[in-house]
């Protein structure tokens, strides 16, 4: 293995949420109890539905907001409790590629300055430095050196999530966090991106945090899987074996859900019943328990704790038995 | 008898002397219980050929159609009264944002019932009870736990997938015997996603209606469909069943979609990308509007357009149709000339 890029222990983030002038503040725990590490040059997909905590745990990464409780050692710094100069040294690692690449561009800047005001705000580097770089970047993901001076509108999708992508890098990045970076893209245009996204990481050597509801890119494009529902994980572990032999139920389902253009799999689906619970009141024990297929009376009980089976690490009462 | 038969469908924006053809002479036809799915890259048409069907193109649009039946009835010379009385009864549409397609301001019962109070029985139009009493019959139809406490809530109290269960209901209110389902799925999660795919469905073979599902999603559709529409910049491209189509692809289109999906590449492969994009209002290729993206363009290609040819079976617009091993076959040499640009768009 090789070095430790990222080191999440037990990564929390709550937030309060009002529900109303006479009633006691709610608690989400969007983010309970994370753990995981990712190693340079490699890529962890985190998959789960709206509301697992998926965005949460991006917004701990790129240190937008600090964990409730927990550590997150980036490079061997705890960022969650760092004070403000170390945070500002530490930003430059990590950078973020965003869903839309309609949202993310600001409209009014051309796409030299977008790429420029990475380095304008982090750097001392002089103005002609910074086109240098920005030109040189350009040509690295694969946009043409007159697109240096045009406005974002006049480039379509796939060529924005090329400058987005170009934008995150031009600090030169050790980790890149990309939530849903080709969900808002066309089939064609995706395989573009993340042809780019991988030719990037050979020559780079950058390690991503890859965000996905799309199992079928995550399968080509990841190392590692973190499953998450409702702010935990569920499963995590090499892709190959969790795609070959998902360990949780809700793995199970996840992928049982999934589309798939083989023959074999045509028609013969068991979809999951129900719908991720409200994080305001989640069930009781486990808590996928109420849409589990094998839930016990246990599962509505006590919470299953993460425990190693075989190289995956599961948090299910029934893993042995149901992976016999 | 076809259920639905549309033939020469083409749909224009823009000025008279340089119209944007968004749909460009499609022809199409479905049965009574049957499920068609129109795929195709944004851009290609999908949505406008389904809107053109339900009469909701507007002013500055233009919608010409050498014929276009429904159960008999010609739908190009329909008044908009028949038209009325028709779409939403007969014909039914449920969009890609169940939540940005329901009114805000109305509980699901509201809705549900003024769609029953327009186009619902003559015992529903004149009782009140009796159009709740169905709301709530039609939500349960749906799936929708606890539906009698439903009945009441806003549409921002509901969930995404409730919203489009919510949608299903008030499309399928007045037994429709064509749905057009567009993107139905798309802004749903997963595990949601297969449920109301499952829901439509179920209803769709209990009512023998007619579902054409227009997604981009490739294999939703070959787990759903029977027939497919391929499209492309407003054109059919290929047609067929869905085993045929997916399994050996006529047209190199359709042939470099199912190659660009990660699912028919090794692992971290490089996928196979199709260059450039889909040609838009100013950049239409004379010829083959595929010519500048296609791996196996001649000279021909791109000088002159292909007639979309084959029996009812299998159509394929393309002058060189791949065969079962994916080469072009008839008189197609490769050009010797470079024209292919790698790479970016």
């Amino acid at each position: 293995m090789n070095t430790t890029l990222l080191d999440a222990r037990g990564l929390a983030r709550h937030y309060r949420v009002s529900r109303g002038v006479f009633r006691p503040k709610g608690l989400v725990r969007a983010l309970d109890g994370v753990s995981f590490t990712l190693g340079a040059g490699e890529t962890l997909a985190v998959v789960g539905e709206s509301g697992c905590g998926k965005s949460t745990l991006a917004r701990q990464v790129t240190m937008i907001e600090r964990p409730t409780s927990g550590q997150l050692l980036l490079d061997g710094h705890d960022a969650g409790t760092a004070d403000a100069a170390l945070r500002k040294k530490l930003r430059p690692l990590v950078q973020m590629v965003f869903q839309n690449p309609y949202a993310s561009l600001n409209p009014r800047k051309k796409v030299g300055t977008l790429l420029g005001e990475p380095l304008a705000i982090n750097t001392d580097m002089s103005g002609g430095e910074r086109d240098d770089a920005a030109r040189a970047m350009m040509a690295k993901v694969g946009l043409r050196p007159e697109h240096f001076g045009r406005y974002p509108h006049m480039f379509s999708g796939g060529q924005r999530q090329r400058v987005a992508v170009a934008r995150a890098l031009m600090l030169r990045p050790r980790l890149v966090v990309a939530d849903e970076p080709v969900s808002a893209l066309d089939v064609s245009i995706q395989a573009q991106v993340l042809n780019l996204l991988m030719d990037l990481q050979q020559e780079l050597g950058i390690a991503y945090l890859f965000v996905s509801h799309n199992l079928q890119v995550v399968r080509h494009i990841a190392d590692n899987v973190l499953v998450m529902y409702l702010g935990k994980t569920v499963e995590s572990g090499p892709k190959t074996t969790l795609f070959q032999r998902p360990a949780h139920p809700y793995t199970r389902a996840l992928l049982a859900s999934t589309p798939s253009l083989a023959a074999a799999g045509r028609g013969a689906r068991v979809p999951l019943t129900g719908e991720l619970p409200s994080p305001l009141n989640p069930p009781s024990g486990c808590a996928f328990h109420k849409r589990c297929p094998h839930a016990i009376p246990r599962c509505a009980v006590e919470v299953p704790v993460l425990a190693p089976l075989g190289n995956m690490l599961v948090a299910c009462h029934r893993a042995g038995e149901l992976n016999a | 008898m076809p259920l639905l038969d549309i033939s020469g469908l083409t749909v224009e924006f823009g000025s008279e002397t340089a119209p944007f053809k968004a749909v460009d002479g499609v022809d199409f036809a479905i049965d009574a219980g049957e499920i068609v799915g129109v795929v195709g890259e944004s851009g290609s048409g999908k949505t406008v050929t389904a809107l053109a069907l339900m009469g909701l193109i507007d002013f500055p649009g233009r919608v010409r159609a050498d014929a276009m039946t429904f159960n008999g009835r010609d739908l190009t010379t329909i008044s908009d009264r028949e038209r009325r009385a028709l779409v939403g009864k007969d014909i039914a549409m449920i969009f890609q944002d169940p939540l940005a397609s329901l009114n805000p301001c109305f509980t699901v019962a509201f809705q549900l019932m003024e769609t029953l109070r327009i186009h619902g029985s003559d015992e529903e139009r004149r009782n009140r009870a009796t159009r709740r009493a169905r709301a709530l019959q039609l939500l349960e139809q749906v799936e929708i736990p606890d539906a009698a406490a439903r009945l009441d809530l806003y549409p921002h109290q509901l969930s995404g997938g409730m919203a489009q269960r919510v949608m299903i209901a008030m499309a399928i209110a007045c037994n429709p015997r064509l749905l057009i389902a567009d993107e139905p799925t798309t802004a749903l999660d997963v595990t949601v996603q297969a449920q109301v795919l499952a829901l439509l469905t179920r209803l769709q073979r209990e009512r023998d209606m007619a579902l054409i599902l227009i997604t981009h999603d490739l294999a939703l559709v070959a787990e759903t469909a029977q027939r497919v529409v391929v499209m492309y910049a407003g054109q059919e491209v290929e047609t067929g069943p869905v085993s045929g189509v997916f399994e050996t692809p006529r047209h190199p289109y359709t042939q470099a979609l199912l190659a660009a999906l990660p699912e028919h590449n090794e692992d971290k492969a490089r996928l196979q990308a199709i260059p450039g994009m889909v040609p838009g209002q100013h950049d239409r290729p004379a010829g083959c509007l595929l010519s500048p993206r296609c791996v196996f363009a001649v000279e021909r290609c791109r000088r002159e357009m292909p007639p979309l040819a084959g029996d009812a079976q299998r159509r394929v617009r393309c002058h060189f149709p791949l065969d079962a091993a994916g080469r072009p076959t008839g008189s197609w040499r490769p050009d010797g000339v470079a024209v292919e640009s790698e790479g970016t768009a």
